[in-house]
């Protein structure tokens, strides 16, 4: 049973307005039977600190990452994850985090290589539903565990691999990392060289749109028009092109993806999730400076 | 689950214990209660967060001071002051297990530190091994700004 759509303006104007709550629409539904809220954080202990009514955490290490294989959950342990809280096939799944999202795009995305048919984000995040006065919580709510079933993950429509990307060069590639790390300058966060790359730059013809271009102050995405300024007028992107989008490990570029995707209706985006953590370390792929 | 402690400074081997005796969720709350122990920053630091070390943009703000108090007699010791954002609880947590194994201990002392310590506390399934590099790099960043201090023999 799926919830119905947030018919606030804003959201009504964006392509796909059924992949988008904002708070109001939250407060209003939460608690109601068929919706699961999920938290995905970049800091593993934020839940724990307090979180929205009734979510659940939704760890993007420890339960969407393969633990051996540098790659995503196999069916049979998304299941076990998605059962684990409450979530049928059925389920409206609401994903909000910190971050403005990030991790909260990357999940919804994961969810996406499992074709679940309703998920969505909160507008804003974590942050909106502070700022909002909204309620938190550090009970840990009980759910019975429920049927969800096993769905081979299908990468073929959302995830590129390095392959695809060698193949893709000369199509629309969007480069959503800091100036710093596209120039070439940057190599890897200070005092993580372990995190690092072996060259610095970009994918030859890679645009640089950073992610939090659209993200507004507070967190939440910007109007659609704002967000087609930047990418169809100044960018020259179009709906119908074949857009790859890459980061550091695929994070940030979940986040642009999504409003690539959901926002704007772009027919075909792709997710390198590989990202500078694999081309810069790849023996000879091209690189630009 | 047992961890190697002997070559530990002994308040650090004694977190290690704690954290190691319990399972992985009571090892999340010991890392949470360990956050919001962290004691605030002396009032002279009070205006300088704005220098706070900020690692790049994927990683959270830390602030990160080191002082070595020499008294007239006796060992120097080494003193540690954090800051980093509440909406940051694990970089907290991982300042507060630095903060309550080293704080107070001589150069020397946190100077011979391992620096495979960070991964004795039984967290890096806990919490994944990619985030136990940010715990690495703040032991190695302390380990830096004493060896700095207190260059010692040349090695």
């Amino acid at each position: 049973m799926s919830l119905p759509h947030d018919p606030a303006d804003k959201i009504a104007e964006y392509a796909h307005p059924e992949r988008l709550v904002s708070v109001p629409w939250l407060q209003e539904h939460l608690g109601q039977p068929g919706l699961v809220v999920l938290e995905s954080d970049e800091d593993v202990l934020l839940y724990e600190t307090g979180h929205i009514p009734g979510a659940q955490k939704l760890d993007w290490h420890l339960d969407l990452n393969d633990p051996l294989t540098r790659d995503y959950v196999d069916g049979e342990r998304f299941a076990e994850v998605m059962q684990a809280r409450g979530v049928t096939r059925e389920s409206t799944v609401v994903i909000y985090g910190d971050k403005s999202n990030w991790w909260a795009a990357y999940a919804l995305w994961v969810l996406t290589l499992f074709g679940h048919p309703d998920v969505r984000l909160l507008d804003g995040g974590r942050a909106a539903w502070l700022a909002a006065g909204g309620e938190m919580t550090t009970e840990v709510p009980q759910v019975e565990s429920t049927g969800y079933p096993v769905v081979t993950r299908d990468d073929t429509g959302v995830r590129a691999f390095r392959e695809d990307v060698l193949e893709h060069l000369g199509k629309p590639l969007v480069d959503v990392r800091s100036p710093g790390e596209f120039s070439g300058e940057l190599l890897h966060m200070p005092d993580y060289p372990q995190e690092g790359a072996m060259r610095g730059g970009h994918i030859p013809g890679a645009a640089s749109v950073p992610w939090a271009r659209a993200a507004a102050e507070d967190g939440t995405f910007r109007p659609r028009a704002e967000l087609e300024a930047i990418y169809q007028q100044e960018q020259g992107l179009r709906p119908d092109d074949e857009v790859v989008a890459y980061c550091r490990i695929g994070e940030r570029s979940s986040h642009t993806w999504f409003v690539l995707t959901h926002l704007l209706g772009f027919d075909s985006v792709r997710n390198y999730d590989g990202s500078w953590t694999e081309w810069g370390n790849s023996v000879r792929v091209p690189v630009e400076r | 689950m047992t961890s190697q402690t002997t070559d530990l400074p002994a308040a650090m081997a004694e977190l290690v214990e704690d954290f190691t005796a319990v399972g992985e969720a009571d090892r999340l709350q010991l890392l949470l209660e360990l956050s919001k122990e962290l004691p605030d920053l002396p009032s002279r630091y009070a205006d300088r967060t704005a220098e706070m070390e900020r690692v790049h943009e994927c990683q959270s703000p830390l602030f990160l001071a080191v002082e070595v108090e020499r008294e007239s007699e006796g060992e120097p010791a080494v003193r540690l002051f954090f800051d980093a954002p509440p909406e940051a609880p694990t970089t907290r947590g991982f300042a507060g297990i630095l903060h309550e194994s080293l704080d107070g201990l001589s150069p020397a002392q946190v100077l011979a530190v391992p620096d495979d310590a960070p991964y004795r506390f039984g967290l890096a399934a806990a919490v994944s091994p990619l985030r136990m590099r940010g715990m690495v790099a703040m032991l190695s960043r302390i380990k830096r700004h004493v060896a700095a201090d207190h260059p010692g023999p040349p090695r």
